[in-house]
């Protein structure tokens, strides 16, 4: 590691990387979210027997994690490079750790080990098995054999990489605190994350309108009920997103009860599993188009509902 | 000739706690296959990293064991017919097995003859058995089970390489799409591929490819580069046993490290660098020579030592980081008052159902109140004890919502003696924060102080209590609020300092104090699901005894008197156990079970009264007496050792008592009189225990 990479040139050696295995270069998704792995682009695509190669930056807002911009690795929104290959490849393992030497990150030099850490979201019906993977000690990726998703059964099996872009940066420009990352030449993280992170911090823990945001939730919520109802997954799950997050601002407000923390968690976690259910159906009437294995494509077919 | 036979399963990283008792199973699975298969061998060594289970089996033979076996046919009278021709039956049967009805013999089975043959198997080959083990590797079974690829078969974790050589001969069968082979893998980075030529190969091959299959000796690599760094630097290095077995099966080649930390972090309490290092990072800490905290780490790498500087650094760096928001939380809890976050628990639930933390901890404190006064005289508490008793329950949870447990949940009152103690309290007060939540563990050290024993119970109690009022009753394994561990820890507390408590007396104190204070229990009801609390309670007294060799009879006996004390149940075993063997233990039992079955009979109101005029015979007086005697000289508060001699004693009269006496009489007065004699003798003997649940046959 002799020229220390900036975050964007990490960006794109990862989306260079990951493409030359086959996957699609997504964007953000447009709505907020707390983790990669919400993205449609994993968390509906996961579903079904439909193939799917990505990868993708994921922003991602947890704003109970916010610290005011003071903290040096905490915070409101981090980022993620989320890689999704369905099915897992034999050889996923051997490419994420070619993905680190593609970063100047030689195994021979460092002590990478991959420690069991199975991966849960409950209100969202999902959960995997997997590793965190350490570099010398720390945590840069999750990686993750997904079981379920949506409260479905993954099939088949899709493997997720998610790269904690702060943290491996951090390892690699050598700096102790994320405000001191070098996005681009001569711009600092700070320069363009500090402010924000001050006034969400700000915002999620003090100034929030808690009755506006119980409104919203329900609102949200009855909205993403009537369209899982038309048919329209993917507005309804907009919504369930919108939910999420609405969620998340309430609970870092310490605006939610521990017992009604657990409702809420149920009502967001019964809207993605409706979801996931409609996308499978109406994957299945468009044909699964993904699927280029005629044979199996009309077996599925054909299988009832 | 004798053979050596290899078997790998290369995997992706299998956790490290389920890499040895894998190991184990593979090896058991594998040692059952060849006997079944009567295919003998010498012995099996097993080797195991995070990325390969194997077994290694010297010694084995060429082939099967072959074997002779009888094959059952009909029997004799259908195998013959009138004529003493053979039946269709029999022709049939031994066709069926390859003969003719010339090999049938005849023998005796449960007294019928039936028709046999005598059938002569030829062994296998090795060669042809061993294809077969594949099914000790498929039906493997592991906590967490996954799926992957396209795939519905579940493993550990994807298989990606299987060896199966017998000598130099792959011996050929799949799993998924991977196919047996010869070649094994080196180690992640260091390694390459190995085509093993024999069996005889492993594991040596692998150590070129810096790959240490055998666990022990792996292990045993780390232990002796820890003793070599600790003697260079004149360091303790504290070698936790779990800690070194989950650090060993991390690694496929060890090679141990040291880092050291900035020692301004020092002033943090130990228990947390400790946590941070040893739960949080697998590090080692190190002492020096008096046992005091160094600002140094050791940890194992797997790799060599090349670059070893850049692994170093990292480690470094990454407990740098965890220590600096462990002494900003120190800094940051130390500025608000316990009061403070006592307060906040009023918005923290202890359960939805139940409550929040801060009603959990006023009904403890009346409780411990309680508690303290029914404590026997002996065991008092002391005025400044009490004090320090009502205080502690007052706090005792407030560290709950520190920074410091926020982060290091498993700190949990250690941190609340701590900040306790620098926020003046007093010490008392301080250490019995800590000593509530022991034992943690069924055998876990106890309270050491009186006061903190006591808020322990009743923490404990009002936990089990709480849970049991609302509905959530632990069955079989499904015990999440860990109410078991809970109630064995008060047993344990209580036997260990002699206290009085019973289940009955601490559910007592439970009702008493919602009845005082009803406010405190809004949203439960201490009545409900009260016998089966008791139960649940005993319950872990019999698992107790159970632990100290008692029998089965015993135990049941000792403790089937849920009012009696936890103390007074181990007493009565201990005495049943001691008598157990003694000439008269047989004949005193039988007298006092008769007593006892006949009693069950009598309407359980205790208001008759026995009327000494309704006795028609010497017997009847006579037991009366001798009984009336017993309670007068106060057997009640005598030991129960006197008592039992004193039961004993009572063996002739009862005898004499039976031979003239018929219970069950017509007339109703006189039936219910002696009845009413039996129920009074009976409750005598419910000190010592359910005696008609001793097995005296």
């Amino acid at each position: 590691m002799s020229e220390k990479l900036s975050l964007q040139d990490i960006i794109l050696t990862l989306q260079h990387f990951w493409s030359k295995q086959g996957c699609m270069l997504m964007q953000s998704y447009d709505t907020e979210k707390g983790a990669g792995t919400m993205s449609p682009y994993t968390f509906l695509r996961a579903i079904g027997p439909e193939p799917w190669n990505a990868a993708y930056v994921e922003p991602s807002r947890r704003p109970a994690d916010g610290r005011y911009g003071e903290n040096p690795n905490r915070l409101y929104q981090h980022h993620q490079f989320q890689v999704i290959m369905k099915p897992s490849p034999a050889n996923i393992q051997d490419l994420y750790l070619d993905s680190l030497r593609a970063l100047g990150i030689d195994p021979n030099e460092h002590d990478i080990r991959f420690v069991e850490d199975n991966w849960e979201n409950p209100s969202m019906g999902c959960a995997g098995v997997g590793w965190e993977v350490w570099l010398d000690g720390m945590e840069i990726t999750q990686f993750t054999y997904f079981q379920q998703v949506g409260g479905l059964e993954v099939k088949p099996v899709a493997s997720e990489v998610t790269y904690g872009l702060e943290r491996l940066s951090s390892y690699i420009q050598d700096v102790n605190s994320v405000f001191d990352l070098e996005w681009a030449a001569g711009v600092k993280y700070g320069d363009i994350f500090g402010e924000p992170e001050y006034e969400h911090s700000k915002y999620s823990f003090e100034e929030s309108n808690q009755e506006m945001l119980f409104n919203l939730f329900d609102t949200y919520e009855q909205e993403a009920k009537k369209q899982i109802k038309n048919g329209l997954v993917h507005p309804a799950y907009d919504y369930v997103l919108k939910c999420s997050h609405t969620f998340n601002l309430l609970d870092a407000r310490g605006a939610v009860s521990v017992t009604e923390r657990a409702g809420y968690l149920a009502r967001i976690r019964n809207m993605a599993k409706s979801v996931a259910k409609v996308f499978v159906a109406e994957r299945k009437k468009l044909g699964f188009p993904l699927l280029k294995d005629e044979k199996l494509r009309n077996k599925l077919l054909k299988e009832d509902k | 000739m004798s053979h050596t036979f290899l078997l790998e399963v290369g995997l992706e990283e299998i956790p490290a706690h389920v890499v040895t008792p894998s190991a184990r199973q593979l090896k058991e699975r594998v040692e059952t296959f060849l006997k079944d298969q009567r295919l003998v061998f010498n012995k099996i060594d097993t080797f195991s990293t995070p990325r390969r289970l194997a077994v290694k089996i010297t010694g084995l033979a060429d082939k099967q064991n072959d074997i002779e076996e009888e094959a059952k046919g009909p029997a004799k009278k259908i195998a013959l017919d009138k004529d003493g021709n053979w039946s269709k039956a029999a022709i049939g049967f031994s066709r069926g097995q390859g003969m003719s009805p010339d090999d049938i013999f005849f023998k005796e089975l449960k007294g019928t003859e039936y028709a046999y043959v005598k059938k002569f198997i030829v062994g296998k080959t090795a060669a042809e058995v061993l294809v077969g083990i594949k099914e000790a590797v498929t039906s493997m079974i592991f906590p967490t089970m996954m799926r992957w690829g396209n795939n519905d078969f579940k493993y550990v974790r994807p298989i990606r390489w299987l060896v199966a050589l017998l000598d130099k001969q792959v011996i050929p069968f799949s799993v998924l799409n991977v196919q047996t082979n010869r070649v094994t893998q080196g180690h992640r980075f260091l390694g390459n591929e190995v085509v093993l030529e024999s069996a005889e190969d492993y594991p040596q091959a692998l150590v070129t490819q810096k790959v240490i299959a055998d666990a022990a000796e792996r292990k045993q690599m780390i232990k002796m580069q820890i003793e070599k760094l600790a003697a260079q630097n004149n360091w303790k290095i504290v070698v936790d046993s779990d800690l070194l077995e989950e650090v060993n099966n991390l690694v496929e080649f060890p090679t141990v490290f040291a880092g050291s930390f900035a020692e301004k972090y020092l002033d943090i309490p130990d228990e947390v660098l400790i946590t941070s290092m040893k739960d949080h990072q697998r590090f080692f800490y190190v002492l020096d020579q008096s046992d005091n905290l160094l600002p140094n780490f050791v940890s194992v790498r797997n790799g060599n030592d090349e670059h070893l500087e850049n692994v170093v650094a990292g480690n470094e760096k990454v407990l740098t980081a965890r220590l600096e928001d462990a002494a900003f939380f120190y800094h940051e809890d130390q500025q608000k008052t316990i009061e403070d976050y006592a307060n906040r628990l009023k918005k923290v639930m202890f359960h939805d159902k139940i409550g929040t933390v801060y009603e959990k901890m006023e009904r403890v404190r009346s409780l411990c109140k309680l508690l303290a006064a029914a404590l026997d005289k002996e065991n008092k508490l002391s005025k400044s004890e009490e004090k320090a008793l009502d205080r502690a329950a007052q706090i005792y949870k407030f560290d709950l919502v520190t920074g410091m447990v926020g982060e290091f949940s498993e700190l949990q009152g250690v941190m609340g003696e701590k900040y306790a103690l620098l926020m003046g309290e007093l010490p008392e007060v301080a250490t019995a924060i800590r000593e509530h939540y022991l034992p943690n563990s069924s055998d876990g050290v106890l309270p050491e102080s009186k006061v903190g024993a006591l808020l322990a119970i009743a923490d404990k109690i009002d936990s089990i209590g709480a849970f049991f009022a609302s509905g959530m009753i632990p069955t079989g394994s499904n015990d999440p609020y860990a109410l078991r561990r809970q109630a064995l820890g008060i047993v344990r507390i209580t036997l260990a300092r002699n206290w009085n408590f019973s289940a009955d007396s601490l559910q007592k104190i439970i009702v008493q104090n919602y009845e005082n204070e009803p406010i405190l229990y809004k949203n439960i009801k201490p009545t409900e699901n009260y016998d089966e609390m008791g139960a649940f309670i005993v319950e872990r007294v019999k698992k107790l005894l159970s632990e100290s060799k008692f029998g089965f009879d015993v135990i049941e006996t000792a403790s089937g008197v849920s009012n009696n004390s936890f103390v007074e149940m181990r007493e009565a075993a201990n005495i049943l156990k001691s008598h157990q063997n003694d000439n008269d233990f047989k004949e005193n039992i039988e007298a006092l079970t008769r007593v006892l079955h006949l009693a069950k009979k009598a309407p359980n109101d205790a208001t008759q009264k026995i009327d000494t005029s309704l006795f028609e015979n010497e017997a009847e007086k006579d037991l009366f007496e001798a009984v009336s005697k017993i309670k007068v000289s106060g057997a009640a508060t005598n030991s129960l050792e006197q008592l039992y001699a004193a039961l004993g004693s009572l063996r002739p009269l009862i005898d004499n008592y039976f031979e003239k006496t018929m219970i069950m009489v017509e007339d109703e007065k006189v039936r219910a009189n002696r009845l009413a004699q039996l129920l009074e003798l009976s409750k005598l003997t419910q000190r010592l225990g359910k005696l008609d649940k001793l097995n005296v046959k």
